[in-house]
C-alpha cells in the first residue's frame, strides 16, 4: 500500500457559513497503480488530490504514506515528502516564466540539496525523457502548450519521486499533445510509477487502470478501466441525454476536439 | 545563497524602472550621508593639517589685557609683569608636556634697519633667548649664534634672517657688517634659515597678524638683553613652549601659562587682574572646529536618515506589492518541496540586493556628491572607505529589516492557496 486515506473529511469555512468538501473518503492505492479521478466540476477532485500530495491538510482522518501517518506533520517534513516522494503536474504547467526550461526542471533539485554540476544532469537525463533535450535552453513563452506540460513532467519526475500527482494534465491542451502526454504516464507507469490523475474525460480516463468516481465529495464508484471504456461507449450513443449533467456535456466537448 | 542572488538580480533586471525608483530613497540617503562624511572628513582634515599635524608642536603663550593680546607698543611694561628669567623658564621646562621654551620679545623699528643705502622697511626686531632658534626651528646660514657673552654684555650684534640678508646685503656677505637700527650701530654676526616654516591656516585677524605679518619682511633678532637698549623700553616677554606631542599642546599651553600667572602681581582700582597670559592653543581651536562640523553632520546625518527609513518603508512596500504578484511562483515552489526558509531566504536577499545596490550606487552618487560640493564651496574631500563600508552593510541591513514582514508573509503563505492565487 504506498497510499492509505481513512474517513478523511475535509470542510471549509466561509464567513459564518460552514462548507463540506469531502465527506468520508476512504481509499487506499497499491504501488505501481494508475489511477484516474472523475467527477462533475465542484466534487472535491483537487481538493482531494492536494491533500494526497500534502499541499492541503485534511481536516479530520488518517494519512498513511508509505505505511506512515503523516496526519500531524509540520511544514519542514511535508516538503520533505513534496520534493521526494511526491511529482506534481497542474493543468496550467505552472513554469516560472523567465527560466529556462532546464532551470525550471533544476528547482526541486535545487530544494533537495543536489549539487549543481549532478543538477544539469539529471535535468538533461529528465529532459531527454520528456523529448525535449532540444528546448533546454528555451523559455516558457517560447514553448508550445504540449511542450510546456512535457518541461513540467521532467520537473516532477527529476528528483525520482515513487508517486506522480496529475491535476487535469490535458486539460489545457489539444487531443494531439494530450496522447503525446499519456503516452509520456504510460512509460513512467511502465516504470513503475505510481499515477494519479484527475481528468473530466473519459478518453483520457481510459488509459488508467482504475477509475474513481467522486459526486459531491463522496466517493460513488471505484471500479477497473473497462467498465469506463464501455460507458464511454454509451455515453456516445446517448449523447443528447444527460445534457443537463456536467460530466457527459465535458466529455462531447473533448470528442469534438 | 548564490542561486538566490542570481535570481534577485534577474528579478530587480526584469523590473528596472520600479527596482530603481525602490531604490531612490536608499540612494539620496547614502548619498547624502557619504558626501556629508566626505566634505566634513576633509574639512577635519585639512584643519587638523593645517593647525597642528604639520606643526612643529609649537604653543605661543602671549600677555593679554583682558580678552586682547597685549599688543607691542610704546607702553612700559605694566607693573607687577615679571621678566622672564631662567628661574621661570626652568619651571615651565619641568612642566611634563614641554620640551623646550622660550621666551623673546619684538617691536617695530618706525626708521627701519639701514644698511648703506638698502632699507629694510617693516622689520620686526626679536630680542631672544639662547633657545629661540632651536625651537623655532632655525639653522645657521652663515657666521654664528649669540653666546652667553652677549647676552651678559648687550651687546650690540644682530642676527639677520635670509629674507632680511637678502634685501640688506643682496649677494654680499652680511657677516661683519655694520647696519643702522633706531640711530644705533649694530655688527651683524649671523644669518639664519627657517628649516621648517609653520604656516597654519586660520581665517583670523589676529592670526594673520601672528603668522603672516611678521614674516613677510624679514627678521633681525638681537640678545633680549640688547633689545630695551634699542627701543629704549621694556615690554614683556612672549614664550612660545614647544610641546612633547601634538595632543600636549593643549596641556603645555595651559601650564605654561598657569606658571607666568602666578608671577603677576598687578591688581587694577577694582580689584582686578586685567593682565594675563594665556596660551594660543591652535589644537584646541582645531577641536573646536571640527566640533563644530561634527555637530552639524550629525544633524545632517540624522536628516539624511530619514531619507534611509522612507526608502526602506518603499522597499517594504514593494516587496510586499512583489510578493503579492508571486503568490502563485511561491505556490509553485512550496509544491516542489521549497521549505518556509527557502522561500524567506529567497525574498530576504532579493530585498538585500536591492537595497545594497542601492547603497553602492548611493556611495557612487555621494562620491560624486562630495567632489561638485568641493568644486562650488572649495572644500577638500576625503572619502572615508570606513563610511562606504559602512553605508553598503548598512544598505543591507535596511533590505533584511524592512524586507523581513513581506519575506516572513510569503514564507507563511498556505501552498495551496498561494498555488490558487490568480
Ligand atoms: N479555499 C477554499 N475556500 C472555500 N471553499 C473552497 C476552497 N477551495 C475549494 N473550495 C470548494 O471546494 C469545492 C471543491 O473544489 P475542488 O477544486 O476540489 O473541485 P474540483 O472537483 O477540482 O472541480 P473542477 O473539476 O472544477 O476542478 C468547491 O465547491 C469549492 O468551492
Ligand atoms: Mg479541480
Amino acid at each position: 500500500m504506498i497510499l492509505e486515506l481513512k474517513s478523511i473529511y475535509k470542510a471549509y469555512v466561509q464567513g459564518n457559513m460552514y462548507v463540506p468538501v469531502l465527506k468520508d473518503i476512504n481509499l487506499s492505492i497499491e504501488e505501481g497503480e494508475y489511477v484516474a479521478i472523475m467527477g462533475p466540476s465542484g466534487s472535491g477532485k483537487s481538493t482531494l488530490m492536494n491533500i494526497i500530495g500534502c499541499l492541503d491538510k485534511a481536516s479530520s482522518g488518517t494519512y498513511l504514506l508509505d505505511e506512515e501517518d503523516i496526519s500531524n506533520y509540520k511544514d519542514k517534513e511535508l516538503s520533505y515528502i513534496r520534493n521526494k516522494s511526491i511529482g506534481f503536474v497542474f493543468q496550467t504547467f505552472n513554469l516560472l516564466p523567465r527560466q529556462s526550461a532546464l532551470d525550471n526542471v533544476a528547482l526541486p533539485l535545487q530544494y533537495a540539496g543536489v549539487p549543481k554540476k549532478k543538477r544539469k544532469e539529471m535535468c538533461l537525463e529528465a529532459l531527454d525523457m520528456v523529448g525535449l533535450s532540444d528546448r533546454v535552453d528555451f523559455k516558457p513563452t517560447q514553448l508550445s502548450g504540449g511542450q510546456k506540460q512535457r518541461v513540467a513532467i521532467a520537473r516532477a519526475m527529476v528528483n525520482g519521486p515513487k508517486i506522480l500527482l496529475a491535476d487535469e494534465p490535458t486539460g489545457a491542451l489539444d487531443s494531439k499533445s494530450g496522447v503525446q502526454i499519456m503516452g509520456l504516464f504510460k512509460s513512467l507507469h511502465e516504470q513503475g510509477v505510481t499515477i494519479i490523475m484527475i481528468t473530466h474525460s473519459d478518453e483520457i480516463a481510459a488509459y488508467a487502470d482504475r477509475v474513481i468516481r467522486l459526486v459531491d465529495g463522496q466517493i460513488i464508484s471505484d471500479t477497473d478501466n473497462p467498465e469506463v471504456a464501455i460507458k464511454y461507449q454509451e455515453s456516445l450513443k446517448s449523447e443528447n441525454e444527460e445534457n443537463s449533467e456536467e460530466s457527459p456535456a465535458q466529455v462531447d466537448e473533448e470528442v469534438a476536439e | 545563497m548564490f542561486e538566490n542572488i542570481r535570481l534577485s538580480f534577474q528579478g530587480i533586471w526584469s523590473h528596472k524602472m520600479r527596482s530603481f525608483l525602490t531604490m531612490l530613497g536608499i540612494i539620496i540617503g547614502i548619498a547624502a550621508i557619504i558626501a556629508i562624511v566626505s566634505t566634513i572628513k576633509g574639512t577635519n582634515d585639512q584643519i587638523k593639517e593645517n593647525l597642528v599635524g604639520s606643526g612643529d608642536n609649537l604653543v605661543d603663550v602671549n600677555l593679554h589685557t583682558n580678552e586682547w593680546q597685549y599688543m607691542s607698543g610704546n607702553d612700559m611694561t605694566p607693573e607687577g609683569v615679571p621678566m622672564i628669567d631662567d628661574l621661570i623658564k626652568e619651571e615651565i621646562l619641568a612642566i611634563d608636556e614641554v620640551e623646550a621654551v622660550s621666551a623673546y620679545r619684538y617691536g617695530y623699528s618706525m626708521s627701519g634697519v639701514r644698511y648703506k643705502e638698502n632699507l629694510l622697511d617693516g622689520a620686526m626686531i626679536y630680542g631672544i633667548d639662547d633657545d629661540y632658534f632651536s625651537v623655532n626651528g632655525y639653522i645657521v646660514n652663515k657666521g654664528r649664534l649669540f653666546g652667553e657673552n652677549d647676552y651678559e654684555n648687550e651687546s650690540k650684534f644682530v642676527i639677520i634672517d635670509t629674507v632680511a640678508a637678502k634685501t640688506l646685503f643682496g649677494n654680499e656677505n652680511p657677516i661683519s657688517k655694520s647696519v643702522e637700527i633706531n640711530s644705533d650701530v649694530y655688527v651683524v654676526v649671523g644669518v639664519v634659515e627657517q628649516v621648517d616654516t609653520f604656516q597654519p591656516v586660520i581665517e583670523d585677524v589676529n592670526d594673520w597678524y601672528t603668522y603672516y605679518y611678521d614674516d613677510a619682511a624679514g627678521k633681525v633678532f638681537v640678545p633680549h638683553t640688547t633689545w630695551p637698549l634699542m627701543f629704549y623700553f621694556d615690554e614683556p616677554y612672549h614664550v612660545v613652549v614647544k610641546a612633547k606631542s601634538t595632543d600636549d599642546m593643549t596641556n603645555a599651553g595651559k601650564k605654561t601659562a598657569e606658571i607666568l600667572n602666578s608671577y603677576i602681581t598687578y591688581v587694577d582700582m577694582e580689584g582686578n587682574q586685567p593682565y594675563k597670559y594665556k596660551s594660543e592653543d591652535l589644537l584646541e581651536k582645531a577641536k573646536a572646529m571640527m566640533d563644530i562640523s561634527a555637530s552639524t553632520s550629525k544633524q545632517l546625518i540624522w536628516i539624511a536618515s530619514i531619507s534611509l527609513l522612507v526608502g526602506g518603508i518603499g522597499v517594504m512596500n514593494i516587496m510586499l506589492v512583489s510578493v503579492t504578484e508571486r503568490t502563485k511562483e511561491i505556490g509553485l515552489k512550496k509544491a516542489l518541496g521549497a521549505r518556509k526558509r527557502a522561500i524567506l531566504a529567497q525574498f530576504l536577499t532579493e530585498a538585500a540586493v536591492l537595497t545594497s545596490l542601492g547603497g553602492i550606487l548611493g556611495v557612487g552618487a555621494g562620491i560624486g556628491l562630495a567632489y561638485l560640493i568641493s568644486d562650488i564651496a572649495a572644500v577638500p574631500v576625503a572619502i572615508s572607505g570606513v563610511a562606504i563600508i559602512i553605508s553598503v552593510a548598512f544598505s543591507m541591513v535596511i533590505g533584511v529589516l524592512f524586507g523581513l514582514l513581506p519575506s516572513v508573509k510569503a514564507a507563511n503563505m498556505n501552498p495551496i492557496d498561494a498555488l490558487r492565487h490568480e
